[in-house]
């Protein structure tokens, strides 16, 4: 089947057209499928900005270490650990002793805020609206089951505000987008109307299996060719229009929306979350009066322009050499969706 | 073959998500069978679900149900692709 289809896609391909991969997940499918080598030259796939762990700006790793180097207890996804602060990592400071945990989710940091209750427990929360969801519903629980020694660094961001910077840059054209799958398992289809309606750019939600990503970037190409711009989906069998509006009303519950700051995109408006008023008692940096202080980037590192798909890890001068997964530099070589991660790991 | 074997190697990827069945509900909380291993998920985001479904488990909680109509359709469309 997916030799089949791709026989179709080289039908369609008859100019260049630049797709934009937005999900880490699909940065990482592509790579390790090798779909890149199989594919027409006329396709350009470009790697966005949908890597949680590569797009949280190094304010937010700092302020999580100050607050393990107070005593408390830090918890987040393995991703996040090897992330280099401005002087530090949180694996470093495990190593120094400070009690830095990683978890498979939330609810698990909660658990252990519960069976440690002399002590307070602090989630560091980055993700997409596929994360936050399941951290309202652990917040939801946090409530009901009056545990106080637990709170959460809010960093989540929400995609489609992303998108609009993506499509604003003047040096970088894209002719489509290949829609994270799992987001918009949450969100729907609906967020995303403006990029069909204000910037006539195809766009297909597509699922993360080689052969759905292939579907994905065949119905793109079968928009552009009838110059009819949809929200498409392709991973249907998970993806609703709708979204799950009972994961949205909880999310909307406990968050609003807030002006957030990404690596490589600056402060885009709306398109983070923080607790709203009722909630702020689980807010880490109000609870233990943490500002996010500047910080600059590493020396060197393109991890910026990689996450808004004008440069490719290729291009920069410490890919491979000074910045490698045991020693990485940026965060787009620490996530295991980071762009450099997936090209360092499967080559071209 | 472009299909690779499985995706459960990369289960810590943050936006993958993994289907399974669930096989037992108490306290909002189910058990799910991944193909032979068995974790537990909280249902707070999909209370609809139900013994039986299919559903997409990501971060400790199922986020969706797993439509297996429209995934046979969307089959069945592949097939059926014509280009002119």
């Amino acid at each position: 089947m997916s030799s089949n289809l791709i026989n179709k896609i080289k039908l369609l391909a008859n100019k260049k057209v630049n797709i934009m991969e937005v999900c880490g997940t699909h940065t990482m499918a592509i790579a390790y499928s090798g779909l890149k080598s199989l594919l027409p030259k006329n396709i350009n796939l470009i790697s966005g900005p949908g890597c949680p762990v590569c797009v949280t700006p190094t304010p937010i790793i700092d302020s999580a270490i100050e607050l393990a180097k107070k005593g408390l207890i830090i918890t987040t996804f393995g991703d996040m650990l090897k992330v280099p602060g401005s002087n530090s990592s949180l694996e470093k400071e495990k190593s120094n002793g400070n009690d830095v945990r990683m978890v498979y989710s939330c609810f698990d940091a909660l658990k252990i805020a519960q069976k440690n209750p002399k002590k307070e427990v602090v989630f560091v929360g980055v993700g997409f609206e596929t994360t936050s969801p399941t951290i309202a519903a652990t917040i939801k629980t946090a409530e009901k089951e009056k545990t106080k020694n637990f709170s959460v660094i809010p960093a989540f961001k929400v995609i489609p505000p992303a998108l609009k910077v993506i499509l604003e840059q003047k040096n970088l054209k894209i002719d489509g987008f290949l829609l994270p799958g799992h987001v918009s398992a949450i969100i729907g289809s609906k967020p995303y109307q403006f990029i069909t309606e204000k910037y006539k750019i195809s766009s297909v939600i597509t699922g993360f299996e080689p052969s759905e990503i292939l579907e994905g970037i065949f119905m793109i190409l079968k928009q552009i060719k009838t110059k009819k711009p949809i929200i498409e989906i392709q991973y249907k069998k998970v993806v609703k229009k709708e979204g799950n509006p009972f994961a949205m009303k909880l999310l909307y519950s406990i968050f609003e929306e807030s002006d957030s700051q990404w690596r490589g995109l600056g402060i885009i408006k709306k398109s983070g979350l923080k607790f709203k008023y009722k909630y702020k008692k689980f807010d880490a940096l109000q609870k233990f009066k943490t500002k996010l202080k500047n910080a600059k980037e590493p020396v060197g590192c393109l991890c910026g322009k990689i996450l808004t798909g004008t440069v490719k890890p290729i291009q920069c001068h410490l890919f491979g050499k000074k910045c490698n997964p045991s020693n990485p530099i940026g965060p787009c070589m620490v996530s295991s969706e980071g762009t450099c991660a997936a090209y360092y790991k499967y080559g071209q | 073959m472009l299909v690779r074997s499985s995706w459960y190697e990369l289960r810590v990827i943050m936006c993958l998500a993994i289907p399974g069945k669930i096989i037992s509900i108490k306290d909002k909380i189910a058990d799910i069978d991944f193909g032979g291993i068995k974790r537990k998920a909280g249902l707070d985001l999909l209370p609809a679900a139900k013994i039986g479904d299919y559903v997409i488990v990501h971060a400790g909680f199922a986020i969706q149900i797993l439509d297996t109509k429209d995934a046979k359709k969307t089959l069945k469309m592949l097939k059926n692709i014509k280009i002119k």
